[in-house]
């Protein structure tokens, strides 16, 4: 669905008048900080481990135990801000957010709500329109803010024994709370710009952003609207746990909204939750109103510095134990978009297949690879990289790292083919073949199944003669041609090439 | 009652810091070791030096009372906003005594109200002056699950044991009506 299809078009009874209503999305993303200990104690970051094992005494919020801040989490929040563009706050503050809930032990979450470590920064993404998906169009929305906070425990409902089962590895977990501004309009919009934050993320080396294992949460927040007048009433959903669903959920949640606007009824301002079996979103919470988190400044944390660069750190201070712009400035990797810009300006690849490149992990580099390896062209590479290895790659669920051809097998491959030493269709099934036997050569696989192609003019015009006098009875000259062209190709086992064979047929046919 | 000399004593005293307005203090090494003697060394160096430090303590008493006209209307606090409060707080103060306790104690503080804090930035810690110390990323702590558990009534597998949570329901542990609350707590294990 495109964003043209949320256009809703809503006739007023008697007026006449035609009024369009479209969705309003603004994204909540929490991110886990990709670092060994905790924001606020020295306990082991870990996804899997014993109940309770990765819990230190401030985790556990006993009491008599204060908070340490983790410089590591605090260099991860500066280079996202950085990367996205954001301006970073040289002070920032940190706040206790009181609500109770059992894997919440202290009762309180310590995050940045008056001041946070980043502000008014841009994300830029990029989605495919058009009816062949081939076109690219450029967006980009505004990061209100970045801050920094902790992590709560995991609960385990029991319903059977009627109790919840409370594991507290995860609190206290560094995370990052991205909040964006809602200017995205659809499903497909919010999964583009996730998805393109993934990558960041990724690329930083701040976020493994996997949304199944939970390192990365997006809340989508979604009213309706008709554009000009002021927004509309907004819901929350939670619980989505893919790109894929992401886009559903807010899909659906559009929908929603403007069938009950449209029946006159009112949108309610409450949680939902997706539910990925039925595609739908249910009404999460009482309508107890409006929850008053009695914000507070944290007593036990002074505000936190960062530093322009080493000469703005005071004196007396060490510049290795502070947080320093320049250092982290300079720290920074070749970002998702700027990768495909290379791509695309050095190879000559088209803007869609850059994209799949740098999506993928480890495609870019094995593509690069196969070309400084092969004398083909670059396009021609990406050809067999994108619809032979990714083809395959895909089917399996292999990863780009357990692929059994290696760069270098196919760039032998593809050489072959570039040479004329097999025909096209012959190399894709050698490839086929390699990837059965990735212990044989690509010279191994031809010899053994006799897979040369055949150049020797003689024998072709051997080969056409036969096929073209075991089929005297066609009339229709086009007909003709194709039909024995694919005889040749069959006798042969695709050993020929079809230019080649053509002009022979349609020499002997005329 | 309050003071309002002492403010306004402060307020012309509090020096300008690069930072954030508070005076720092040298540093305890510049004044000597910590022996009998320092304290008194201390003493004299801090009324020699004294263009750069003067006590906040008034050195004698200079408070008077807040008149009630100059004090905001009386808050007072509803039944249902006792409830609000005690659902937040998960506090039991919904007893006349605790109700009155309560607005004698807001009408204390409405005294704030009548300084003149122009000019002056809030100040949210006394270790604003500090610089923020910023650990190392390493495991130094954990592994104690067994005395964690140890500290609860109830464990099921070393996992902590709660009351039920409806996940389509308020994500707080709700607190059911004033009316039921007191039978609730007859039967209520927790």
């Amino acid at each position: 669905k495109s964003p043209e299809t949320f256009l809703f078009f809503i006739m007023i009874p008697y007026t006449g008048e035609f009024l369009s209503m479209v969705g309003v999305v603004g994204l909540e993303v929490h991110a886990q900080i990709q670092s060994t200990s905790k924001l606020f104690s020295g306990s082991h970051v870990r996804f899997l481990a014993p109940p309770n094992s990765l819990v230190s005494h401030f985790d556990a919020s006993l009491p008599g135990t204060l908070p340490v801040l983790n410089r590591r989490c605090v260099e991860a929040a500066v280079l996202t801000g950085l990367a996205l563009n954001c301006t970073i706050n040289r002070k920032s503050l940190f706040d206790r957010k009181h609500y109770f809930y059992a894997d919440m032990p202290a009762g309180y979450q310590i995050t940045q709500q008056r001041v946070p470590i980043a502000v008014n920064g841009m994300l830029v993404y990029s989605h495919f329109e058009g009816r062949r998906r081939n076109q690219v169009v450029t967006k980009s929305v505004k990061i209100k803010q970045i801050q920094l906070e902790q992590d709560s425990g995991k609960s385990l409902h029991d319903d059977e024994q009627s109790q919840t089962l409370i594991d507290l590895n995860r609190a206290g977990v560094g995370l990052m709370e991205l909040v964006m501004e809602p200017e995205m309009c659809c499903g497909e919009e919010a999964a583009a710009a996730v998805r393109e934050l993934q990558l960041i993320l990724q690329a930083l080396g701040t976020c493994q952003a996997n949304m199944a294992e939970g390192q990365l949460r997006v809340d989508a927040n979604v009213s309706v609207h008709r554009p000009g007048e002021p927004l509309g009433v907004r819901t929350e959903v939670k619980n989505i746990n893919s790109v894929r669903h992401l886009a559903k959920a807010i899909d659906y949640e559009i929908q929603r909204q403007m069938e009950v606007l449209q029946s006159a009824g009112k949108v309610l301002n409450e949680t939902r939750a997706f539910d990925s079996k039925s595609g739908n979103t249910i009404p999460m919470r009482d309508k107890e109103g409006l929850q008053d988190y009695r914000f507070m400044p944290e007593p036990n944390l002074p505000p936190l510095f960062v530093y322009e660069s080493k000469a703005s750190v005071p004196a007396g201070v060490d510049p290795a134990q502070v947080v320093v712009i320049d250092r982290l400035s300079a720290q920074l990797p070749e970002l998702p978009s700027v990768k495909r810009t290379r791509l695309v300006e050095t190879y000559g690849i088209l803007q869609e297949h850059s994209f799949t490149l740098v999506n993928e992990d480890g495609l870019m580099d094995y593509f690069e690879n196969v070309v400084q390896t092969t004398k083909a062209e670059p396009r021609k590479v990406i050809g067999w990289v994108i619809k032979e290895l990714m083809g395959n790659l895909n089917s399996q669920n292999l990863k780009v790292s357990q692929s059994p051809i290696s760069p270098c097998a196919l760039a032998e491959l593809i050489n072959l083919a570039e040479s004329g030493h097999i025909s096209s269709s012959t190399a894709k099934q050698v490839f086929q073949e390699m990837w059965k036997a990735p212990e044989k050569t690509v010279g191994q696989i031809v010899k053994e199944q006799d897979l040369w192609m055949i150049n020797d003019k003689e024998e072709l015009q051997k080969i056409c003669r036969r096929i073209v006098d075991s089929h005297p009875e066609e009339v229709n000259p086009n007909k003709v041609l194709n039909k024995l062209m694919g005889e040749v190709q069959r006798e042969t086992k695709g050993r020929t090439d079809p230019v080649q064979v053509r002009a022979i047929l349609e020499k002997m046919v005329s | 009652m309050f003071c309002k000399c002492a403010a306004r004593a402060s307020r012309a005293l509090r020096p300008t810091h690069p930072r954030c307005g508070v005076l720092t203090l040298p540093a305890l090494s510049d004044i000597g070791s910590a022996s009998g003697t320092s304290w008194s060394r201390w003493t004299y160096k801090r009324e020699s030096s004294n263009s750069a430090w003067n006590s906040k303590v008034p050195q004698i008493p200079t408070w008077e009372p807040v008149a009630e006209n100059q004090l905001p209307p009386p808050t007072r606090v509803s039944p249902d906003l006792v409830d609000k409060l005690e659902r937040l707080a998960l506090v039991d103060f919904g007893s006349k005594e605790g109700v009155d306790c309560l607005e004698k104690a807001i009408r204390f503080a409405d005294q704030l109200h009548d300084i003149n804090t122009d000019g002056v930035e809030p100040m949210d810690s006394v270790l604003e002056d500090r610089e923020l110390y910023l650990r190392d990323d390493m495991i130094t702590e954990g592994e104690c699950a067994e005395d964690l558990l140890q500290l609860a009534k109830h464990t099921v597998e070393e996992y902590f044991v709660a009351p039920p949570v409806f996940i389509f329901n308020a994500g707080n542990i709700p607190l059911p009506k004033r009316e039921e609350r007191s039978s609730m707590l007859k039967h209520s294990e927790f």
